[in-house]
């Protein structure tokens, strides 16, 4: 090897600062990816999304126990309650569940509800038709609305040796305050000023 | 092996330094930022063993006896992970003995860029200074300084810490990360270009190997982190919901990105610790290295698979089974190159004609202790054994094991080996030798008790724990302060070997010792191989 030229050298270096260049691309890349990896597979409890089950494939004798779950994120002055605590879904048969939404605050609030199935492996098997969770909601001072959300439980789950023995399920809820671009500390700290305050 | 046939040795004539200012402030000389950042490693170790030391008094018994608030006692486990990480071992192997020997071993005169080589060191002294300042602003509501964890998982980092702190450690692992990808390119450039007339790749010593591995490793993974962390940033202050999930963000997401990088930053670290018991190993037995070329693609390997298991982190997320089974059989494979290495060094000593100094101490040491490591490593790569001891001290104690016992005898080890080489002083033997011992038991005491506190269930970053884990968390506050004591000793050595005005030879280890290094004076002159070394086949060796 003879002394390297300082072309040599620049070229490696940026052949290096290329390489860091489309890392960090990566990175970024794979927020959008890992969001569609989710939907497409129900990874980590992300329900699917699609139309109803035709009635020629239900299963009448199978079902599952769905459990449902709802909590309201701190800053967001609203009650928030499913009409029934579980339903028994045949496994293919489209289920319609109301849940009931109220603004207890003294202000016109806008929240946006996240949902996520327990246990995680289930999210691939549970297909919501129609949701409320898809929307942003605006609630009145003390105005009270019944939501609905529209699912089925795909009985494909009773061919993954992941779900095949499970019974029993739960469809979990949270409001949160909507956000519009407002970064997650300040959110923090303005609940903090108006909720409970923690001692530490 | 390959050593040189000839050697340049009439450059001491025109060794001229730089004014003082201007060598160490401004300095593009990689022994001299070499020297910075073992120096810089050293001052951060402290910081980061006095946060260990408060830890460790505080656990000695159970209840609140120093912190009054749990938050600052998850400050100081923050800061400690931190500091150790990328403030002293990053910089100790890697700046430090990365800077001073990979040049001379591959018989370069310098590092390829040497003022970028000058902004790599302060950028990560910066960073050092930004995470000093995180401890300092507040965190936690109520509390100063971030209490995330080196993870730094949202929502803790994000809605659990609504002060500035979090934002200044981003900062600190901002400003290092850019050091690091700067000083790997030109570790890169460096090897890549500039070894010596007949020094072929397969002919470059082992440590130049590892920090070429290392490099890369840097290279693809810490811009995954830098990414991670800035739309955390954004996260926080700017209103983006990457990891938010009233904005649609999924926090896995961030684990998973932490973890790419995460993963690989633990081979970041052993790595080059490995290529430099390579060194001393094959120079104290005085035989060539066993298995060079299995030893070299053995780190490649092990830089490889390293990226591709870093789940095995995470298998409490929700991971389906299949998703389990391929992370827990990687994790595993891993287990295969390190193996070999550790085979290896066995068989170089093997028949060799052994010599016990203090440098071959802490490398017998260390092998010794990795290999405890490796073993509760493999341990937890079961994703049904990890989901029992996940968080637990079991996983404390295992990389304490790899790292404390790993990565810093090495470094000790490298100290012992090349401070003659680097400063033309003596640390007396018996101060080296004395050290490892205090070193070895104190870290024994210290960490093995935690496998037994981590298989009864005792919870990683608590302030406060159940009477029944009392008698083995004072057991390991005792060999902390045994550990403790060692450092005493090896400051004293430092001083004593300042103090003598014995000099050291050029190759104070005799035969064994084979390296480009050890052909040059000690300390080596200003300015090294101005006429290049040509590198010849010795018949016989490998």
């Amino acid at each position: 090897m003879t002394a390297p030229s300082p072309r040599h050298l620049a070229r490696t270096a940026a052949l290096c600062g290329g390489l860091v260049a489309g890392m960090v691309g990566l990175a970024y890349a794979s927020v959008p990816l890992y969001n569609a990896f989710c939907k497409a597979t129900g990874y980590d409890g992300t329900p699917r999304q699609g139309p109803a089950l035709a009635v020629a494939d239900a299963r009448s004798t199978d079902s599952m126990v769905v459990h449902f779950d709802t909590n309201v994120a701190p800053g967001l002055p609203w009650k928030f309650a499913p009409e029934v605590n579980s339903v028994e879904a045949k496994l293919g048969e489209t289920k319609t569940v109301f849940f009931r939404v109220r603004n207890t605050g003294p202000k016109p609030t806008t929240g946006v509800a996240t949902f996520n199935v327990q246990p995680g492996l289930m999210g691939g098997y549970f297909v919501k038709v129609a949701c409320f969770c898809f929307n942003e909601q605006t609630l009145q001072p003390g105005e009270t609305i019944d939501v609905p959300v529209v699912f089925y439980v795909d009985p494909a789950l009773r061919t993954d040796p992941n779900t095949a023995h499970l019974s029993e399920m739960t469809l979990s809820y949270t409001y949160f305050a909507s956000k519009n671009g407002q970064p997650v500390t300040t959110t923090v700290a303005n609940s903090g000023a108006s909720g409970t305050k923690r001692d530490f | 092996m390959a050593t040189a046939a000839t050697h340049a040795g009439a450059h001491e004539v025109h060794d001229h330094k730089p004014s003082f200012f201007a060598r160490w402030f401004l300095s593009t000389n990689h022994k001299d930022i070499g020297s910075l950042y073992l120096l810089f490693a050293f001052c951060a170790g402290m910081i980061g063993a006095f946060l260990s030391f408060a830890i460790r008094m505080e656990m000695e018994s159970p209840g609140l006896q120093y912190f009054s608030n749990p938050a600052t006692y998850n400050v100081f486990v923050t800061g400690h992970g931190l500091i150790m990480v990328f403030f002293m071992v990053m910089p100790a192997l890697i700046g430090g003995f990365g800077n001073w020997f990979v040049p001379l071993m591959i018989g370069a005169p310098d590092m390829a860029f040497p003022r970028m080589n000058n902004i790599s060191f302060w950028l990560t002294v910066a960073g050092f200074c930004s995470l000093l300042c995180s401890l300092f602003v507040e965190g936690a509501p109520g509390a100063n300084g971030a209490g995330t964890g080196w993870t730094v998982y949202p929502p803790l980092s994000t809605a659990g810490h609504p002060g500035p702190a979090v934002d200044f450690a981003i900062f600190a692992l901002h400003l290092s990360g850019a050091g690091s990808i700067l000083g790997a390119i030109n570790f890169i450039t460096t090897i890549l270009n500039m070894r010596a007339p007949g020094m072929t790749l397969h002919k470059m010593p082992l440590f130049a190997w590892a920090e070429l591995v290392t490099a890369f490793l840097l290279l693809l993974s810490l811009p995954v982190l830098a990414g991670a962390i800035t739309m955390m940033l954004t996260d926080r202050n700017f209103g983006t919901t990457f990891f938010d999930p009233a904005g649609g963000g999924d926090p896995v997401l961030y684990q998973h990105l932490f973890w790419f990088f995460g993963h690989p930053e633990v081979y970041i670290m052993i790595l080059p610790a490995f290529g430099i018991v390579s060194h001393i190993i094959a120079t104290f037995s005085r035989k060539p290295v066993f298995g060079y070329l299995a030893m070299a693609y053995a780190m490649v390997a092990i830089g490889v698979v390293g990226f591709v298991v870093w789940a095995h982190h995470m298998y409490t997320v929700g991971l389906s089974l299949q998703t389990q089974s391929y992370f827990v059989f990687a994790t595993m494979v891993i287990a295969v190159p390190t193996g070999v290495k550790i085979f290896s060094w066995i068989a170089t000593m093997w028949g060799g004609s052994i010599r016990f100094t203090a440098a071959m101490h802490w490398a017998v040491g260390f092998i010794f202790l990795f290999t405890v490591g490796g073993v509760t490593g493999v341990v937890l790569a079961n994703s049904a054994v990890d989901k029992y001891l996940h968080d637990t001290y079991y996983v404390v104690a295992h990389f304490h094991y790899v790292l404390s016992l790993g990565a810093v005898f090495v470094i000790f080890a490298g100290v012992y080996y090349w401070f003659p080489k680097m400063t033309g002083r003596i640390i007396p033997e018996w101060a080296g030798k004395l050290h490892f011992w205090l070193a070895f038991i104190g870290a024994n005491v210290l960490f093995f008790p935690m496998h037994f506190l981590g298989l009864a269930g005792m919870p990683r970053r608590y302030a406060d724990y159940p009477d029944a884990f009392a008698q083995w968390h004072k057991v390991s506050t005792y060999g902390g302060h045994i550990f403790g004591l060692g450092m005493f000793v090896f400051v004293i050595g430092v001083v004593l070997a300042f103090r003598s005005k014995e000099q050291a030879a050029d190759n104070p280890w005799g035969e064994g010792a084979t390296t480009l290094e050890w052909t040059l004076s000690s300390p080596p002159p200003f300015h090294q191989f101005e006429t290049l070394p040509r590198i010849v086949d010795e018949p016989g060796a490998h």
